[in-house]
């Protein structure tokens, strides 16, 4: 069976669905929610790297690499946070964390 | 001259009203008393020469107040011997109250402001009895209500006062608005409110009807009853008396000015003035009598069983004012002004030698809290004396001549009520002795009960004990009660009213009443051609001169056996009459008929319209409504925030899946 462009976008969706889903059904711990995030930006990037091979264009992978960076630290400063918000309140779970709540 | 007269106490009260605070009290009751003794000298002058001389009677212009279509109204002075009467009556009182406050209110911290008040007063009356025209005179007739409405609420930390001071403002607006009405439709039926005008018309107007209410009405005799219904509210009558009592709450300088002798007698100056247009009306002058006897004999029956010097004093007042009324009534109204006149002495002496007794008992009023004080405070005690001779009319006083005319006048007046006013005033004239002897016994003889319960005499009383502490701290310690003789300051204005009250009657009597009338008078006053009541009250039967001197002696003989020589008596008396002695208590029961009447159902108007209507309805439909809806729109929008990372990432998806969706099913072109 041939590997072609779709099975690469199917894998995409998978992923990017799994995310959203990790986002919003979770309802326990804010690391995992990072998690997701990451899941969804690297299905991004297979979509990007998909396509890139597809039309023989290198831009898309180059962008790949650079969300990759991008993606590296934003998880580091989001970590971060999440040590110091640990420390101030205690707890990162998620059903605690509702400030804004009108 | 003129000018000067009027416009100094403006001058004063402006001075003493703006830079009263800076300058402080003593430099304001200097200039305010100088100013008006200057204007009251210049009165006398003006009187000397208007009235006793030739000088021509003039009415100078000074500005144009408003000119409006055919309507013109100026500024002027209007200087005749009315007015020359009114300036000195007005002015010397008032001057000799200026110099008497420096000593009453010594103790009160605000008496720039007293001062300010009472040259402002003065200066609106001076507008009154100069006025050229019925516009001015309402402007000075308002001017001194406002006046009246500021002094009687000068102790405004008392609640009595203000409340006094509203009821005296309300009552008057009621006689206003007849007066207005009265202005109006003189000017409807003669195109002018300048007096000149208005008499000149007036005769041609005696027969015109007016159609009003679906009756025809005699013009002139509406007018009149408009224009007595203002008079009565200024000056206290029947039906609208009620605010002249409770106006003693005022510091009692300005209740022996104004609520004796000058504000509540401009309702007779104003009918003596507008005589040209009551002579026209026998019918209005058949009501004036009418009022002015009913007021006559039902102020003196209050007045007998009052325990408050002032309030005794007051009903006097009332009864007196009733008495120049019944001389209106009759025709007389030179008659009406020279009781004013010799009233304002007697009167003004009264309320300032009540005012010393005031100030001697630490501000007690109750004559059953005071006795034996002849020995104490002598001075005040022979000023009151005289001053009670001359109201009850002992013979050469001032009182005998004024009054007692009255009493004629009423006799051999033309009018349907005629002889009920005479009934009336001679029985008045008893009570008057009655009550006026019964006060001086009270006050001055038998025990001293101030001295047992001195200490109580000062809490029992609140807020009379609340202003007395305001202002007077200091000196007036717990210690035991002390009566003082007051300083000379306020002595010096007794003995001047004193000499009025003695000689004012048998000097001025020729002038005003006799054989020099017509050359005194000039054309100040107007005498309808049928007027014959000045020359029969000199063919008036033997009894009917002497009978006032009679109720008089009887008025004493009673109060000497009731308050000297059997003091159990009234006590006896009020006890097997206790209805009727209720009944005279409680004034007649006005206050609490006027209450059911007219001020609960007004209360109950308001607050039908603030509650219901403003409240409910307009603020309920409006501003609040609105606001109140927002409120709840916006607690309903706030619960969807509910601060969870989840529910706004879901959010956000929902959308992005939603503009994806409208995408792709071609909402862009």
């Amino acid at each position: 069976m041939d590997i072609g462009l779709t099975h690469y976008l199917i894998v995409a969706a998978i992923l990017f669905t799994t995310g959203v889903a990790g986002i919003i059904i979770n309802h326990k711990n804010i690391i995992v929610i990072l998690m997701s995030v990451e899941i969804i930006l690297l299905a991004v990037n297979i979509n990007m790297v998909a396509f890139s091979v597809y039309l023989g264009d290198l831009t898309g992978q180059v962008f790949s690499l650079l969300i990759l960076t991008v993606a590296a630290a934003e998880a580091a400063i989001g970590l971060a946070i999440l040590v110091t918000y640990f420390r101030n309140r205690g707890s990162i779970d998620v059903d605690d964390i509702n400030t804004m709540k009108g | 001259m003129y000018t000067a007269i009027v416009f100094l106490p403006l001058a004063g009260f402006l001075i003493a009203g703006i830079f009263g605070r800076q300058m402080g009290p003593r430099p304001a009751e200097v200039i305010t008393t100088t100013f008006l003794m200057i204007s009251a000298l210049l009165s006398w002058v003006a009187f000397a020469q208007v009235g006793l001389g030739s000088a021509p009677a003039t009415a100078p212009v000074l500005a144009n107040w408003i000119t409006s279509g055919t309507m013109k109204i100026d500024w002027a002075l209007r200087i005749d011997t009315l007015t020359v009467v009114m300036l000195v009556v007005i002015n010397t009182v008032s001057a000799l109250v200026h110099l008497y406050s420096v000593g009453y209110m010594h103790e009160d911290p605000h008496r720039q402001r007293f001062f300010a008040y009472l040259s402002l007063f003065t200066f609106a009356m001076l507008m009154l009895v100069t006025a050229d025209n019925l516009v001015q005179m309402f402007f000075g007739w308002e001017g001194v209500g406002l006046a009246s409405y500021l002094l009687i609420g000068f102790w405004y930390e008392k609640p009595s006062a203000n409340a006094a001071a509203i009821k005296a403002f309300v009552v008057n607006r009621v006689g206003d608005f007849g007066f207005a009405l009265g202005i109006f439709m003189l000017f409807a039926l003669t195109g002018s409110v300048s007096l000149d005008h208005i008499f000149a018309a007036a005769p041609g107007l005696a027969e015109k009807t007016v159609h009003v209410f679906g009756m025809d009405v005699n013009a002139m005799t509406m007018i009149c009853l408009l224009l007595f219904m203002g008079a009565m509210g200024k000056s206290a009558q029947f039906l609208l008396h009620t605010w002249l009592p409770d106006a003693m709450e005022g510091p009692t300088p300005v209740s022996a000015l104004i609520h004796a002798a000058t504000m509540v007698t401009a309702g007779v100056f104003m009918v003596s003035r507008l005589s040209p247009l009551f002579e026209t009306s026998p019918d209005a002058l058949n009501i004036v009598i009418i009022f002015g006897a009913t007021t006559a004999f039902f102020a003196a029956t209050v007045g007998l069983v009052q325990n408050d010097i002032k309030r005794v004093i007051a009903y006097s007042t009332c009864s007196q004012l009733g008495y120049m009324f019944v001389a209106c009534g009759a025709g007389a109204y030179n008659l009406a002004v020279f009781h004013l006149f010799t009233h304002a002495f007697f009167k003004a002496l009264l309320f300032l030698g009540a005012g010393s007794v005031i100030h001697a008992m630490h501000h007690e009023q109750d004559m059953r809290r005071m006795g034996g004080l002849a020995k104490h405070i002598p001075i005040t005690f022979w000023m009151m004396t005289i001053g009670t001779f001359a109201l009850t009319g002992l013979p050469l006083t001032a009182g005998f001549f004024s009054k007692d005319a009255i009493i004629e006048a009423a006799f051999v007046a033309h009018r349907p009520a005629a002889l009920y006013a005479f009934v009336m005033v001679v029985i008045a004239a008893g009570l008057t002795s009655f009550y006026s002897w019964r006060l001086v016994f009270l006050t001055f003889f038998g025990k001293e009960r101030w001295a047992e319960d001195a200490h109580d005499a000062h809490g029992h009383d609140d807020h009379v004990h609340a202003v007395a502490d305001d202002h007077a701290h200091d000196d007036h310690g717990h210690h035991k009660l002390e009566p003082h003789e007051s300083p000379n300051v306020m002595l010096i204005p007794l003995y001047v009213l004193a000499l009025g009250a003695l000689f004012a009657g048998l000097l001025f009597k020729d002038y005003f009443i006799g054989d020099k009338m017509s050359a005194f008078w000039k054309q100040a006053l107007f005498f309808g051609k049928d007027n014959k009541v000045l020359e029969e009250m000199h063919h008036v039967p033997a009894f009917v001169a002497l009978v006032a001197t009679y109720m008089m002696l009887i008025g004493l003989a009673v109060a000497v056996w009731f308050y000297i020589f059997s003091p159990d008596t009234p006590r006896k008396l009020a006890e097997q009459h206790r209805p009727l002695y209720l009944f005279f208590l409680n004034k007649w029961y006005f206050d609490e008929l006027y209450d059911l009447i007219f001020v609960r159902p007004a209360f109950w108007l308001g607050r039908l319209f603030w509650k219901g209507g403003d409240g409910r309805i307009i603020d309920g439909l409006g501003p609040n409504g609105i606001s109140a809806r927002i409120d709840d729109l916006a607690g309903r929008v706030v619960k969807l925030q509910t601060g969870y990372i989840y529910h706004y990432a879901f959010a956000m998806m929902i959308g992005l899946a939603a503009i994806i969706t409208w995408f792709m099913l071609g909402g862009v072109h």
